[in-house]
């Protein structure tokens, strides 16, 4: 009889409360521990990050005098002025009480704070990387809706195969030939930069747009299989499923089948996906950035490795790692709206 | 006329090994308002009879004869007027405690979805139905915002039926309905489903493995062995004694209510169901039959009446005399 003992009647005002509240004891609990676990992980980026770059090989002062006449005193005052004579122990506390009032300190080689410099390159990166986010998974999820839908059709096997065969290309090398061949060869894209010199005002969105696709279609090109994949076995695993079989038997056209079963099913492990690459959208594109001398983080990033910049690089660091770890957060908070199994 | 006739039904899942018969020449009928049950082994066709009856196989399958459905033929109609008759003629009760409800729609939704399909009800008169159906089956109507993996396997088992009966359909195919629930809610369900069918005038096809819940529920009983119905009849006699010797293991395997002896001597058949792709040589059962005869590895026998019964089972062992010096004949 347990199962037709449920209470029909309405039940009890006080049993009602103490149920809403447990209920939202448990919802906080769930953040609580998602926005804890964030913040866990965030600190320990912050420790790693010192350590990490200093033990990269190098000696900044160095790096940053080869080739100039410059004299062993200049050269330790350079390194009294970075902070570099004093002991491990006291370059790190100044490191951690900086970095909790959000100061990185200056950067070695452009001489400017490194907030002002991460300042700069934010959005031109945001534009760059998050667009092509945006553009690659609908193209993916699009094309992987229906490959899967097709599945083993002429479309599907040459689409899968293009996303693959464009997923081995190596970044670097598809943005050089596009260079080769449209901007140096056929002139019909700007070799490199984010916009022309003296082009002002409402002027510079077209300008911007033309710089932005060659590395835009470099970026798409080696990411989208990933969705596509994910999408397509995603949605076949759904297709072979009973609620499929009730749905077609219910009387349902094919599209609506689609559209309002499998794909929903279909889409959450590709959620999760997008939060993850939307997370490295401030990391940039280093390689794709520096071939196409976008003023991005990523360039900033691979200028900085290369003294070592070791102020710039941690801060940087922090920055890519929060943007991952919020991201994962978010994709932790939102999934529960998506999918009613995982809602605490 | 009857509402379902199955005549000649193959099923045939072509594969990258070649083609593998599901289905072999299974004939049929249904009256408006009965009830009749199809048991089997699992692998013996049932599952794919009851999905081929809304043409609801893969592409992979293929069909030869006729599925009269209301004196249409199933399998030859177009893809619209298929749809027309799926679920607001003919409905389906999957084996629901799983997988057969959408995990992230709320069940009242996938209730609705059939009403609004096939019929032209405004929004409160699809949400009036759908409270209602619940209620019908024993739910609270405000379960109607609940999903799927908040409610028991009884209770989901209970809104695949309330599903089914949406749009007042003239047949139910119950495939598995109670299987992976416990006795109690089984018991449950059945008195459900036939309470509501008797209620409702409703014609219901049940399939299931389990030929005491079969007997209990339906009016004739029809058993198949590797994609053939090798005895039909009405549910007592066939449950009662069985003329083909599968039918018989099949009903000893399970105990009788209210007959303490047959608890204490379970029988089960030996060997497994044959493989579709690899059948035996003439009577698809003899392998493992304990009561074969020498021509049997040569004779496939088609289903044959009874005589003096209102039943049929396709074994040697049924047919009359003369029937049987002519195979013995044939087999010579």
């Amino acid at each position: 009889m347990a199962d037709s003992a449920l209470p029909t009647a309405p039940v009890p005002q006080l049993a009602q409360s103490v149920r809403d509240r447990s209920g939202v004891r448990r919802k906080l609990r769930y953040y609580g521990e998602k926005l804890g676990g964030s913040l866990v992980s965030l600190f320990a980026v912050i420790l790693t990050s010192f350590f990490l770059f200093r033990i990269i090989p190098g000696d900044p002062v160095r790096t940053m005098t080869h080739g100039r006449p410059v004299s062993i005193e200049q050269q330790e005052q350079l390194r009294r002025d970075f902070g570099l004579d004093k002991s491990v122990a006291e370059q790190f506390w100044s490191y951690l009480t900086g970095v909790l009032r959000l100061d990185f300190g200056d950067s070695f080689q452009f001489n400017r704070p490194v907030t002002d410099l991460i300042a700069d390159r934010f959005w031109p990166t945001v534009l760059l990387v998050g667009t092509s986010v945006v553009i690659s998974a609908a193209l993916g999820l699009w094309l992987g809706v229906r490959g899967a839908w097709n599945h083993g059709s002429l479309s599907d096997r040459v689409n899968t195969g293009i996303a693959l065969t464009l997923w081995s290309v190596p970044s670097f090398w598809l943005g050089l030939i596009l260079i080769v061949v449209f901007a140096s060869g056929a002139g019909w894209f700007p070799t490199s930069g984010m916009e022309s010199t003296g082009v002002e005002g409402w002027e510079r969105i077209p300008d911007i747009a033309h710089h932005m696709v060659l590395p835009l279609v470099t970026l798409v090109a080696v990411v989208y299989a990933q969705y596509l994949m994910i999408m397509r076995s995603s949605l076949l695993d759904e297709m072979g499923s009973d609620y499929i079989v009730t749905a077609r038997a219910k009387g349902l056209r094919d599209l609506i089948v689609r559209r309002r079963h499998a794909v929903p099913n279909a889409l959450l492990p590709t959620v999760t996906l997008i939060f993850v690459n939307l997370g490295f959208v401030v990391f940039g594109a280093v390689l794709v950035e520096t071939i196409f001398s976008w003023p991005g983080l990523g360039q900033l990033f691979y200028s900085g490795l290369s003294v070592p910049d070791l102020p710039l690089v941690q801060g940087l660091f922090i920055l890519f790692s929060a943007a991952v770890i919020l991201m994962n957060l978010l994709a932790d908070l939102l999934y529960p709206i998506l999918d009613p199994r995982v809602r605490p | 006329m009857g509402l379902l006739e199955v005549s000649d039904l193959t099923v045939t899942y072509r594969t990258a090994g070649g083609e593998v018969p599901a289905v072999r020449g299974v004939s049929f009928a249904l009256e408006a308002g009965q009830k009749l049950g199809l048991a089997g082994e699992s692998g013996c066709g049932k599952s794919t009879m009851a999905l081929a009856l809304l043409r609801l196989l893969p592409k992979t399958a293929g069909y030869t004869g006729e599925i009269r459905f209301d004196g249409e033929d199933i399998l030859t109609m177009s893809w619209g007027r298929l749809r027309a008759v799926r679920w607001a003629g003919a409905s389906i009760v999957f084996q629901g405690a799983m997988h057969s409800l959408n995990a992230v729609q709320r069940i009242g939704a996938q209730i609705a979805e059939p009403i609004r399909l096939h019929s032209k009800a405004t929004e409160a008169e699809i949400r009036r139905k759908t409270g209602e159906l619940l209620e019908h089956v024993g739910l609270p109507a405000r379960r109607a915002d609940a999903y799927p993996h908040e409610l028991s396997g009884g209770q989901r088992q209970r809104v695949m039926i309330a599903m089914a009966l949406a749009c007042d359909p003239q047949l139910i195919v119950a495939d598995e309905p109670t299987t992976a629930l416990d006795v109690m809610i089984q018991a449950q369900i059945l008195t459900l489903i036939e309470s509501l069918v008797a209620e409702q005038g409703i014609s219901l096809l049940m399939i299931s493995h389990d030929l005491s819940v079969l007997a209990d529920t339906c009016d004739r009983l029809a058993v198949m062995y590797a994609g053939r119905i090798v005895e039909e009849g009405p549910a007592a006699a066939v449950f009662g004694a069985a003329r083909h010797p599968y039918g018989a293991a099949l009903a000893a395997a399970f105990p009788r209510i209210g007959d303490p002896a047959s608890r204490r001597r379970p029988q089960g058949l030996a060997g497994d169901p044959p493989d579709p792709a690899d059948l035996p040589s003439g009577c698809a059962f003899h392998p493992r039959c304990a009561v074969r005869l020498d021509h049997c590895a040569a004779v496939d026998p088609s289903l044959w009446p009874v005589a003096g019964e209102d039943r049929q089972a396709a074994c040697v062992r049924v047919l009359p005399d003369e029937g049987l010096s002519l195979v013995a004949k044939e087999s010579a």
